[in-house]
This record gives structure tokens, C-alpha cells and sequence, in this order.
């Protein structure tokens, strides 16, 4: 039974579904990154997820448009975002206890939202799959890598993206320095307030992508809670890749590959009890990790308010 | 005079912002059209209304004091531990196996035992991350959700099998749980409500913390290597010692905190397959009330008052005048904000205080337990 | 240091003195009659004041959401039937809360409902049962009726009812051997306990009895709530080769898209699943709780507040078979489908699970 793990069927099922399963945290952790890059802690990502994902979910069945769904949802990740930016830098709140409460307030209301405006679970046709031409032929790899929706296509395309504009723009280099010293960044003309109220919208309109990947795209329906943890393992994904979008890309697909490999281990019928096939992905996340140990530095103003000093 | 009113401000804080939040869920009710003040007036009764409220209010903020507490160590140590929800299962998940196993033993000695093993189950599971942190430079944010998601599996995987009530592994159904505890083994009630000595318990260890904070060479490092890790090191304090030892006391607290819920509260252990369905969240909200109580450990007990108030109170708004559960998981959200956010109040305060006079070291009695405060308090009022 | 004393006392003694509360273990319990009027009241002001009969009062603690399509729908809509049945809320009035995943505060909403008066209090989830088998004995005079399990605690005013899931999965299973073409079924569970473990243990016997060549794939995602798995769950049965998938519970929804884009027949139960996918849904196992209830209440009104307990099945319509009109199923297997259900209605076929 165990040998049925290698045959070529499998394998590719394990990669393409690691590939979709990562989708959702790679928009959620590029997000937090982002965020976390400028300093600022954001546990609130599982909340803007969920009324992200409402809000595609709601506005696609209602309208019947897939792409106005998703801008309801990029701005409904914004508004969260613009909130949690005025709490934590106008406000200097604690930044994880105040993303708690985010958290808790988008868990809330997106199951509010959905019971009072909808009041059933009902499906939606969500982002169909492209077949990118030539390429989705290729037996295996085509499976694996060039039948999935653009929801998918644009997760990947978001890691070199802000791999770009982290290190290579103007403003990656101000996202950086506001994080790795905001008084530095402060003296010499950089507004912190500006820099982080930019990265954590960004943030919200991620996880608001986040939530509609699964909602529009991925799942085509919305329950309460239905991301069920995803947005915490995303923020646990931007420490695994080091603040880093490849570092966090390397992660989210161990992760899901782990999770992939674990449905596969039940269906093929091998003999581990269920739980303790659930546990795998988490387990091993730590393990890789212990095992890769690298001595990456957190942004050094991670989670501490900036005031001025006069 | 002044400095006391300025006190009582900042006492009050949280309860002021508390407040301002239930006035935006006040327009969320008129919006779902309930009536805002029946709907309070039934949150207050749920939480207050009566002897019985009010117990219940207690047995929801124990759990959470304890998290509290641990929060109180590790944020101190500058390490954060989102882990609480799964040292409360190993901790429970320890206890319970002590309390089943040991039933030839007299109560109050395997109560005892139990108790520790909890202590100990909890503070494995946040040592773990601990050690992760100080030598494999592994996140604790990261170790610790993880390890909270194994900890869920972990407690059905046991529940479900080497663990499962008897009675139960001869159903067809096999609830997940284990057996019941012997009557001689539950935690003595305080009153005829449920309240159980886990919140004296609690009480007594919130001063244990304060001291140990405050008034030990192991506190006094903790907190050194937590505001400035590198002049800790310089000064010859063994750094990575205490951030595993913040994490290890912090995550001791939690699994404290699962223990007293199995024997003070459900004399089982019992899985819906999540963690919440066990810790109802205390594991997360003791963070939150830790805040609400300034990360101090004494303050902590009033804020998991107020915040335990807040949950019981909600589910009885949400019975009385039926709105959704989800309603009430919002405003628990916005208090949190709300509270987090009023901070600035203080803190502008206090820095004005400031400059008049250097900041005075406070110190409560250690003679005074915290029961005799609210003996106090009632002579008081 | 007196500053800190003062204020900490300063901040109890507002909580204290606004409630008027014995604090912790005062003897002085002389306000306690006081909870009784105030917590009956909110609710009795919707009413109206003077009904010719007092309503049967029932209230309901359920784990998700009354409309989560699985567990807690078939309670919620099952009590909007009895109601209809008997003639709206001036005869029969229930309250419910749902989302009481925590163990603790259903708890204690039962023992709150159990104060006000309630003539029928359901906790519905068998993760209730230790704390109703603590609440019952302060309440002689309220009924209690716990679900899924078959155990009264030997308590008088107890009832206990459960589904024989087993039968449902059972039908739906040999319906699924028939209709599978290519001999792999799948099966997205929760986690491998109570309710969906009969339903999933039935299905399995189901198939054996059919065809024991299909092979039944399991698969045990850990959780209620984890849509994206339970729907990467799906693919993964179909990648394995399954061409009919089933599942429980309410994480299930994922699933059933995840079914309908490949072209593979889906089997539901708890509620009717078959909106959520019409091409595809060829039938559901449906909980018809109001045939329990109905004895419940029968019983109650004569005088009985528990003891007894009952089983929703397909001989007495607590459990239905539900076929989706918009699937077009044959009539050959519609017709093994009868005779199956006839065959476990009256005995002939019998269900050994493992």
C-alpha cells in the first residue's frame, strides 16, 4: 500500500493539489509579509479572509459577476486593513491583541453578514480553470501546473512580484527601513504612519484575495468560519520563510504538499490513524525548520509602535 | 487625591472602552431590530444578575486568569505564546490521565497530583516551543499555532481511542471522551453554584506571579532579557535559558488552566474535534485579558472578570432576545479593539505623570489574598 | 502601594456593588429569588399576554449554525415543522441556541433555559451528555432530551434519542456500488466518531453487501469546519479514481463542488443536500427529527419527562431517503433503493458494522 504512494497518479495528485491548497496562504502570508516587513504584527488575517471571502462569495451570486465579487472583496480587505492601521499606528495599540479583535470581529460579522443576507449555503460557479495552451498538454506537469484557475496563476505570480518590490523599489527599501529602524527611516523624511498604513491595506486587500480564492475560486461556496485556522497558518507561514516571498512560497507548499500527502495516505487506505495523519503538516513544518535552521533576524521594529521621539 | 482619581481612571479604562464598543453593538442590534437596552439588560443579568450569574461569571474567568498569568510571564520575557489553547489540552489531557488512572488513591491527594501533572503537561507543550525558540531560532508565533493544531489532534486521536470512556467503546457511536471522574476527585465547590476552588486557585497564583515577577532574582531576569536582550547578555544573564523558561511557565499556566476546567467544570474531557470546543477559546481570550490587565498579573484578575463577564453575559444576550452567536463573537471582536485602542488614554497619562515623578515600584500586601480583596470590596460598596 | 490596593478594590466595588451579588462564598445568599423574575421575563414579553393555552415551550442548544445544511439544520428544521404541525407559536414556541461548539457554555445555556421554565430543553450534540447528566437532577420538573446517543443516565427526566445513520449510509451505499462505474468510492468524513462514523460504517457495509469489488475509500479530514480540506479531500478521491463521493457533516459543502465539477455522483445525508448541487446529488438520508419529537411531546403532555429512549430510523420515518427529482436515477435503481429500504425496515437485511 505504501508503494501505491509512488505511482505517477499520485504524485501528481499530490502536486496539484499542494498547488492549490497553498493559493489561499500565499496571498494571506504575502500580505503579512508586507506588513511584518514594516513592523507591523497583523493576527487579525483570519478575519479579513472570511469577510473577504462573504463578500466575493456575495456580491458574485448576486451580481452574477465573478470580478466584482473579487473587488468587494480587495476593498472589504481595505477597509479592515485602513482599521487595523489607524488602531495600531495612530493609536499605538498592542498590535497581536488588537489583531485578536479583528480577528474575532470579521469571524463574527462574516457569519452575521451571511446568515442575515443569505441565510442558506448555496454554491456559486466560481473562476473556471485556464488552460494555458501548449503547456497544460504536457502530461503531468500540464495537470500539475497549467489547469488551475487565475486565482491560482496569480498567487504564483505574486511571489516574484513582491520578491520585486521589496528589494528592488524605492518603496520596498522604505518598507524595510520603517521596520528595521522607523526613527532612522523618520529622520530621514520617510513617513512611518504613511509606509504602514500602506502595508497593512495591502495586507487586507491580500487576505481579502485570500478569502475569495477559496469562496469564488477554489470552493465556489461560503460557510461561517469557513477558512477554519488558514489565516493563523499563513502568519506562522511568513516566520517560516523569513520574510522572505520565496522563503514563504517554500512554505506554504510544504505545508500543503504535507496535507496533500496526508489525504492521499487515507485514501490509499494505509494503516495511521486519522488524527495522526492530520497532525503531519504541522509537525513537519516545525521539523523542516528545526532541521534548515537559519538565523534569519525579524524586522527589528516588528510589533513595537512607533512615536516620535521629541 | 489627584493621583488616585488618575488611578481609578485607569482602573476604569477598560470598562469606559468596553462600553463605547457596546454603544457601536448597540447600533448593530437596532439594525438586526432588537431592542439595544432589553438586549443589555439581559447581558448584564446573565453576568451579574444574580448569585448564580455571577459564579458562572467567575467559572468563565478563571480559565482565563490563568492564561492570563502565563501571558504575564512570557510578554514580559518578550516572547509571545498564541500556544495557549494547546497547552491547555496537554495539560487537561495530563490531569485527566492522572485522575483516571490513580483511583485507589485519597482525593484531595490525586486532586493535587492531577493539578501538577497539568502544570507540567502545559508547560512541556510551551517549553517545547521554548527550546525551539532560544536554540533552532524557530518563531514561537509559528511553533505555537502549529503545536496547537497538533495538540487538537492529539486529544481526538487519545479521546477517540486508548483514552475513550469504556461505556462508550462498546457503542457503535464512541462519543470521544473518557470516563467521568471519581466524585471524590472533582475540585470543591465555593458555593452552591458551580464555582470551584480553581478560581481561589487562580487568586493565590496571580499573587505567586506578581512576586515572582517582581520579587525574584528568575522574575527580575525574565524581564531583563525581555526589554533588552542584548545588555542581559552583556550583564552575564543566560538569555536563551529564560526565553525557554518564560515560554515553559507561560505555557504551564494554560495547561493549569485545562486542568482545573476537567476538574472543576466538566470532570471529563470531551472533544467536538476542535480546541475551542474544550478551552472555549480561554486559551486566546486570557491573552486578551492579560492586556486588559496591563500584563500585570494582579490587574489581570479584574480584566478576566471583565472580560469572562463580557462572554457568559453575550450567550445570555444571544438566548434572550435571539440574535445569532455571530453577533456576539462581533462584539466580543470590537471590545477587544476597543480596549487595545483606549490604552493610549493611559499611557499619554502616565507619561505626563511621568515627568513630574520617577515611576514608583507598586506593591500589594503579600499577606491580602485576593478573596479577602473582594470581602473588601463589598464592605466597600 | 495603597494606590494600587485602593484602585484594585475601587474597580471590584463598582462591579460588586452595581450587581448586588454575594461574591464568591458569602453565606449571605438572600438576593437569589431575584434571578427567577428577571430572567423569565424577556422572553414572556413577546408574547401575548393573555394566549388561551399555554404554548409548549421548548428550547434547543445546537453545536453549528441552524442553517449549516447537516446536523444542526435537521434539528432546526424539524422543530419548524412541529410547529407548523401544531399550529404555529400560540401552541408550540422554541427558542434555540446555536454555535455552542463550547462545551461549557451550552452548558450553561441549558441550565438557564432549564430556570426559565421551559417544559423541553434538547441538547442537541452528544458532546451535551456529561453536562446534562449534571443539570437534570437539579430540574425534576423540566424534561430534557439529549441527542445523538442512546444512554438516559437512567435519569427519569432524560430522553435520548439517535439516528440509526448506519441504515441511511446503507442504502446510499448500495445505491453508490450500483451507479459506480469505475468501482472507487469516496468518503469525506469529519473526525471517526458518533454520528458520522455510523453513517460512514453503514455505507462501507452498503457497498461490501452490493459489490465487493468496489473498493470504499476513507478519508477522515480532522475537523467540522475545514471546508478547503474537506474539498482537496474530494479531489483527492477523484484523482484516486472514485466516480461517487459521499460525506458528512457540515464541512462537507466543499466537497459536493468539488463532486459536481468532476461529473461525480454525490450522496448526502443529515440534511437534503441536493440544492447545492442538482446534476450530481442523487440522494440524501435526511433526519426527520419531528417523528422523535412528536413522541417526546406526546409523552411529556401525559405526565412522562424522560427515561425513554428513541431512534430516528426508516421504519418509522425519522430517517428518509430523499432522492433529488432533478437527478434522473433509473428506475431499476430507484427500485433496489425501495427494496432495500424495505429490506432494513423489516429486518431482512441486516447491517453489521465493524
Amino acid at each position: 500500500m505504501i508503494s501505491d504512494l509512488f505511482s505517477v497518479t499520485v504524485l501528481i495528485g499530490i502536486l496539484a493539489s499542494g498547488i492549490r491548497l497553498a493559493t489561499p496562504y500565499l496571498y494571506a502570508a504575502i500580505g503579512e509579509t508586507f506588513s511584518q516587513k514594516s513592523g507591523v504584527l497583523n493576527l487579525g488575517v483570519e478575519g479579513q479572509m472570511l469577510l473577504g471571502a462573504f463578500a466575493a462569495f456575495y456580491v458574485a451570486l448576486s451580481t452574477g459577476s465573478l470580478w466584482l465579487g473579487m473587488l468587494t472583496a480587495m476593498i472589504v480587505g481595505a477597509l479592515m486593513g485602513l482599521a487595523m492601521a489607524y488602531v495600531t499606528v495612530n493609536l499605538h495599540a498592542q498590535q497581536g491583541i488588537s489583531g485578536i479583535g479583528f480577528y474575532l470581529f470579521g469571524l463574527g460579522m462574516s457569519d452575521l453578514l451571511f446568515q442575515k443576507l443569505m441565510g442558506n449555503v448555496e454554491t456559486v460557479k466560481g473562476f473556471p480553470k485556464i488552460y494555458i495552451p501548449g503547456l497544460s498538454d504536457i502530461p503531468g506537469i500540464g495537470e500539475i501546473f497549467f489547469s488551475q484557475n487565475i486565482l491560482v496563476y496569480g498567487a504564483y505570480l505574486l511571489v516574484p512580484l513582491a520578491w520585486f518590490v521589496l528589494n528592488k523599489t524605492t518603496l520596498g527599501l522604505k518598507i524595510r527601513s520603517v521596520g528595521e529602524n522607523p526613527d532612522a527611516a523618520d529622520s530621514l523624511g520617510v513617513s512611518v504612519a504613511r509606509i504602514r498604513y500602506f502595508t497593512i491595506i495591502l495586507g487586507g486587500v491580500l487576505s481579502g484575495i485570500a478569502g475569495a480564492s477559496l469562496s469564488i475560486a477554489l470552493l465556489n461556496v461560503f460557510q461561517q468560519n469557513m477558512t477554519s485556522g488558514l489565516g493563523f497558518i499563513a502568519v506562522a507561514l511568513v516566520y517560516f520563510g523569513g520574510w522572505r516571498p520565496v522563503g514563504v512560497l517554500g512554505g506554504a507548499l510544504l505545508f500543503s504538499l504535507i496535507n496533500s500527502l496526508q489525504l492521499w495516505i487515507q485514501v490509499l487506505g494505509i494503516p495511521i490513524p486519522s488524527d495522526i495523519a492530520v497532525m503531519m503538516p504541522y509537525v513537519l513544518t516545525i521539523l523542516v525548520l528545526v532541521a534548515t535552521v537559519s538565523r534569519v533576524r525579524s524586522p527589528s521594529a516588528l510589533s513595537k509602535p512607533f512615536e516620535r521621539e521629541n | 487625591m489627584r493621583s488616585r482619581l488618575n488611578a481609578l481612571f485607569d482602573a476604569l479604562l477598560p470598562v469606559l472602552a468596553t462600553l463605547a464598543a457596546l454603544g457601536v453593538g448597540a447600533v448593530m442590534l437596532l439594525i438586526l431590530k432588537v431592542n439595544p437596552i432589553e438586549a443589555y439588560a439581559a447581558l448584564w443579568d446573565g453576568a451579574f444578575g444574580s448569585s448564580n450569574a455571577f459564579a458562572e461569571t467567575l467559572v468563565k474567568a478563571t480559565p482565563l486568569l490563568l492564561v492570563a498569568l502565563g501571558i504575564c510571564i512570557s510578554f514580559r520575557g518578550d516572547v509571545i505564546n498564541i500556544g495557549g489553547e494547546g497547552q491547555m489540552i496537554i495539560g487537561a489531557i495530563l490531569a485527566t490521565w492522572v485522575g483516571l488512572t490513580f483511583t485507589g488513591l485519597p482525593g484531595w491527594l490525586v486532586v493535587t497530583i492531577s493539578l501538577v501533572a497539568g502544570f507540567l503537561g502545559g508547560a512541556i507543550w510551551g517549553g517545547i516551543p521554548g527550546v525551539l525558540k532560544a536554540y533552532f531560532s524557530v518563531n514561537e508565533i509559528l511553533s505555537t499555532v502549529m503545536m496547537n493544531a497538533i495538540a487538537v489532534q492529539l486529544m481526538n486521536f487519545l479521546l477517540r481511542g486508548p483514552m475513550i470512556d469504556p461505556s462508550q467503546a462498546e457503542l457503535a457511536s464512541k462519543i470521544p471522551q473518557t470516563a467521568r471522574l471519581l466524585d471524590a476527585f472533582r475540585l470543591p465547590r465555593l458555593a452552591p453554584t458551580r464555582l470551584h476552588l480553581g478560581a481561589l486557585i487562580a487568586v493565590i497564583l496571580a499573587i505567586a506571579v506578581y512576586i515572582l515577577l517582581w520579587r525574584t532574582t528568575l522574575g527580575y531576569r525574565i524581564r531583563a532579557v525581555g526589554q533588552n536582550p542584548n545588555a542581559s547578555r552583556y550583564a552575564g544573564i543566560k538569555v536563551q535559558r529564560y526565553m525557554v523558561l518564560a515560554l515553559l511557565l507561560s505555557g504551564a499556566f494554560a495547561g493549569l488552566a485545562g486542568a482545573t476546567q476537567v476538574f472543576g467544570v466538566n470532570y471529563r474531557m470531551i472533544t467536538d474535534g476542535s480546541s475551542s470546543g474544550f478551552t472555549g477559546s480561554a486559551g486566546f481570550n486570557g491573552i486578551v485579558a492579560a492586556l486588559f490587565g496591563q500584563l500585570h498579573p494582579l490587574w489581570s484578575i479584574p480584566a478576566s472578570i471583565l472580560f469572562g463577564a463580557l462572554l457568559v453575559g453575550a450567550n445570555k444576550m444571544q438566548r434572550v432576545v435571539q440574535v445569532p452567536s455571530a453577533l456576539v463573537i462581533a462584539l466580543n471582536g470590537l471590545v477587544v479593539v476597543f480596549v487595545v485602542s483606549s490604552e493610549i488614554l493611559r499611557k499619554r497619562r502616565q507619561r505626563r505623570r511621568l515627568a513630574d515623578a520617577r515611576q514608583e515600584d507598586e506593591t500589594p500586601p503579600p499577606t491580602e489574598s485576593g478573596e479577602s480583596q473582594i470581602k473588601q470590596a463589598e464592605t466597600g460598596a | 502601594m495603597k494606590k494600587f490596593v485602593l484602585t484594585l478594590v475601587l474597580a471590584l466595588a463598582l462591579v460588586l456593588s452595581a450587581c448586588g451579588a454575594p461574591a464568591t462564598e458569602a453565606p449571605v445568599a438572600t438576593e437569589a429569588p431575584a434571578e427567577v423574575p428577571a430572567a423569565t421575563e424577556a422572553p414572556a414579553a413577546t408574547e401575548p399576554p393573555a394566549a388561551p393555552a399555554e404554548p409548549f415551550r421548548v428550547a434547543v442548544v445546537m453545536p453549528s449554525a441552524i442553517n449549516d445544511l447537516a446536523f444542526s439544520q435537521s434539528m432546526y428544521d424539524a422543530l419548524v415543522r412541529i410547529q407548523e404541525e401544531m399550529g404555529g407559536p400560540e401552541a408550540f414556541e422554541f427558542v434555540y441556541s446555536e454555535g455552542m461548539f463550547v462545551v461549557d457554555d451550552a452548558a450553561a445555556a441549558i441550565r438557564d433555559y432549564a430556570t426559565q421554565g421551559y417544559d423541553l430543553v434538547i441538547a442537541h450534540g452528544s458532546q451535551y451528555g456529561s453536562s446534562l447528566q449534571e443539570i437534570a437532577p437539579d430540574f425534576p420538573e423540566t424534561s430534557f432530551a439529549w441527542g445523538t446517543t442512546a444512554d438516559t443516565f437512567g435519569q427519569p427526566n432524560i430522553f435520548a434519542y439517535e439516528a440509526a445513520s448506519q441504515e441511511g449510509g446503507y442504502v446510499n451505499g448500495v445505491l453508490a456500488a450500483t451507479l459506480s462505474q469505475s468501482a472507487v468510492i469516496g468518503v469525506v468524513g469529519p473526525i471517526e466518531t458518533g454520528d458520522a462514523k455510523l453513517y460512514v460504517d453503514g455505507f462501507g457495509a452498503g457497498v461490501a453487501a452490493t459489490n465487493p469489488d468496489v473498493t470504499v475509500n476513507v478519508n477522515y479530514i480532522g475537523s467540522f469546519s475545514d471546508v478547503a480540506l474537506a474539498s482537496e479531500a474530494a479531489t483527492t478521491h477523484i484523482s484516486a479514481g472514485a466516480d461517487v463521493l459521499t460525506g458528512t457533516a457540515q464541512m462537507v459543502v466543499g466537497a459536493i463542488g468539488k463532486a459536481e465539477e468532476n461529473n461525480a455522483l454525490w450522496f448526502g445525508t443529515q440534511s437534503n443536500q441536493s440544492s447545492l448541487a442538482p446534476s450530481i446529488v442523487v440522494a440524501s438520508q435526511v433526519y426527520h427529527w419531528e417523528v422523535t419529537l412528536r413522541e417526546i411531546i406526546a409523552l411529556i403532555n401525559e405526565g412522562t419527562l424522560g427515561g425513554t429512549s428513541f431512534k430516528a430510523n426508516l421504519a418509522n420515518g425519522g430517517e428518509v431517503i430523499e432522492f433529488n427529482p432533478d437527478y434522473a436515477l433509473s428506475d431499476e435503481a430507484k427500485a433496489l433503493a425501495e427494496t432495500t429500504i424495505q429490506g432494513i425496515i423489516d429486518g431482512t437485511i441486516k447491517i453489521t458494522l465493524p
